[in-house]
């Protein structure tokens, strides 16, 4: 469904992200871990067109996205969400989502219909007139990831949606993500909190210094000397084992 | 809308509608710039208030819209009512330009507002010195008072037609608020990269909505001119206009339907209250222009207290929610 073949992306000197390859394919959850300053969110904001690779390809669904613009991607079924929570401020949770369901249709109450029905899907249903300014962090990980859902995605990237929650928090967050993927969304993530990760992703892929560095199931990708040195430094692996 | 508003609303209408028929002229010519006052300023509102393309230029547009029904007119004899919409066409061609140069650049916020304050400054320079403008000397419509000729010999059908105006930027910008297109506005006034992310072409959008404010202001300047029978480049393109409409907008409440007309009520009740004050106290007959000073008085009041203008006073019960633990 979503293929990234050797895509790279500097900052200047910086190598953020160093010819990376992944695969998703429809109906996975496919997590991508690595330590901070990893290149992670770099990588993601080049899939989704926030920034023009320097090389690589990005084909979506078979078509080539490379160096497409958000909105173009954002179109064509893939929809990302912000680590650092981005709520319109001074609108209702209602009108924030509704400016995702306006992608499909441009009809006022077929928006707010949509709004609803993913606000209910998302647990805000209680919400819905708040302000965006007025939520708590929680609500506005689940607003992100309402509003991403409202435009009628067939994949979504979700960028630390449970940074930042507490554990309760966190179990209904997996909740919804897994009734999301059951519905037919394809999900991409980036996460931090491990045990998060390995109870939803069938696939993990370790990024390290803007390298993939392993990919596997997260039982082969805990053994790997590598990913347990990348987190824990040279060594450290031995140590663990000993 | 519950329907006290609705009552409110229909009140003020049938009030506006007598109101020239029971005050003296003075007081109607009062009425009319207030309705052109919030007119502009609701031209202002939809791009610096609703999509928060902060202008600090938008005279350009409202002197592109006047220059043209008047070169159009005098220069070559076309009827001013025909040449009012070839003015907004104007008005919407050099909001395009603005737009596709100023976004292009990934100019926004301040930049922006820089970038319009230099295109309105261009524009007052180059219509001081090329000739089909008639340069510094500005441009006299001859007088032929006939309402087929745009042109009125009384007070009370330019206030009627700049309540017409009034009452077409209100439904424009209520139609705003209920479209996706308005929509979209507010979420690129929000925030623009999570507006990028969730499919909405940033870009196209604010050359859209430039093009339409463009236009609206440049049949506020035609209207002027009409009024007045001459303008000049200080008069089309000189910052006083531009701050006028930021004004209006700011202090009624930028970015909402009603903000622009309160705001012009406030400021032109002010600006005539000064102007008496001036003329009646003998203490205040130096200090000129007083408006000016209350003006500056006001905006730092607003901008200290009420940074969401005179509109928040009427009380959003939403917006006072108290968060809630999820």
């Amino acid at each position: 469904m979503l293929e990234v073949t050797g895509l790279s992306k500097s900052f200047g000197g910086l190598k953020a992200v160093d010819g990376a390859s992944l695969t998703v394919n429809a109906g996975e959850i496919v997590g991508l871990i690595g330590p901070n300053g990893a290149g992670k969110t770099t990588l993601f904001a080049a899939i989704a067109g926030f920034h023009k690779p320097d090389g690589g390809r990005i084909a979506f669904e078979g078509n080539d996205i490379t160096g497409l613009p958000p909105h173009k991607i954002c179109a064509a079924g893939m929809v990302r969400t912000f680590q650092i929570t981005q709520p319109f401020a001074k609108i209702t949770v209602r009108e924030n989502i509704m400016v995702g369901a306006y992608l499909a249709t441009s009809d006022r109450r077929a928006a707010a219909a949509k709004a609803e029905a993913v606000a209910a899907q998302v647990g805000m249903a209680d919400q819905l007139d708040q302000r965006g300014a007025d939520l708590t962090v929680a609500a506005r990980k689940r607003l992100e990831l309402a509003r991403a859902l409202a435009t009628g995605p067939r994949l979504l990237l979700l960028d630390e949606v449970m940074a930042g929650l507490n554990p309760t928090e966190i179990v209904e967050i997996i909740q919804i993500i897994q009734a999301i993927r059951a519905s037919g969304v394809t999900i991409l993530l980036i996460e931090h909190v491990m045990q998060a990760v390995t109870s939803l992703a069938e696939r993990l892929y370790v990024l390290n210094q803007g390298r993939m560095i392993a990919e596997g199931t997260p039982a082969a990708i805990a053994e790997n000397t590598m990913v347990v040195e990348a987190y824990l430094g040279h060594g450290a692996a031995k140590v663990l084992r000993a | 809308m519950s329907s006290r508003v609705k009552m409110l609303l229909a009140i003020g209408f049938l009030a506006a509608l007598a109101y020239p028929l029971v005050v003296p002229n003075y007081l109607v010519t009062v009425g009319m710039l207030m309705f052109f006052a919030a007119f502009i300023g609701q031209s202002w509102n939809i791009a610096g208030g609703f999509a928060g393309q902060t202008s600090f230029g938008h005279a350009v547009f409202f002197g592109v819209g006047a220059y043209t029904s008047t070169i159009l007119h005098v220069s070559y004899g076309w009827n001013p009512w025909l040449a009012w919409p070839v003015a907004m066409a104007a008005g919407a061609v050099v909001g395009w330009v603005i737009a596709v140069l100023s976004f292009r650049a990934g100019l926004r916020g301040s930049y922006f507002a820089l970038i319009t304050l230099a295109f309105a400054e261009v524009f007052r320079i180059l219509a001081n010195s090329v000739p089909f403008t008639h340069g510094g000397l500005g441009m006299l419509i001859r007088a032929d008072i006939r309402p087929a000729n745009f042109q009125f010999g009384n007070a009370i059908w330019p206030y009627y037609v700049a309540f017409a105006l009034c009452l077409v930027s209100l439904f424009i910008a209520w139609r705003l608020t209920q479209s996706r297109f308005g929509a979209r506005l507010v979420a690129i006034r929000e925030n623009e990269d999570a507006a990028r992310a969730l499919g909405i072409d940033v870009f196209a959008e604010k050359v859209k909505v430039l093009m339409l404010s463009g236009a609206m202001c440049a049949a506020g300047g035609t209207f002027y001119a009409q009024k007045y029978l001459y303008i000049d480049p200080n008069i089309a393109f000189g910052i006083d206009k531009s701050v006028e409409m930021l004004l209006v907008a700011m202090v009624g409440g930028a970015g909402t339907i009603f903000g622009p007309l309160i705001g012009a009520v406030a400021l032109t009740g002010i600006n005539e209250l000064t102007r008496w004050a001036a003329a009646v106290i003998p203490a205040l007959k130096n200090v000129q222009p007083l408006s000016l000073i209350v003006y500056g008085i006001m905006l730092i009041l607003i901008v200290a207290r009420l940074p969401d203008g005179l509109m928040s006073l009427f009380g959003r019960p939403s917006s006072k929610a108290k968060p809630r633990h999820a």
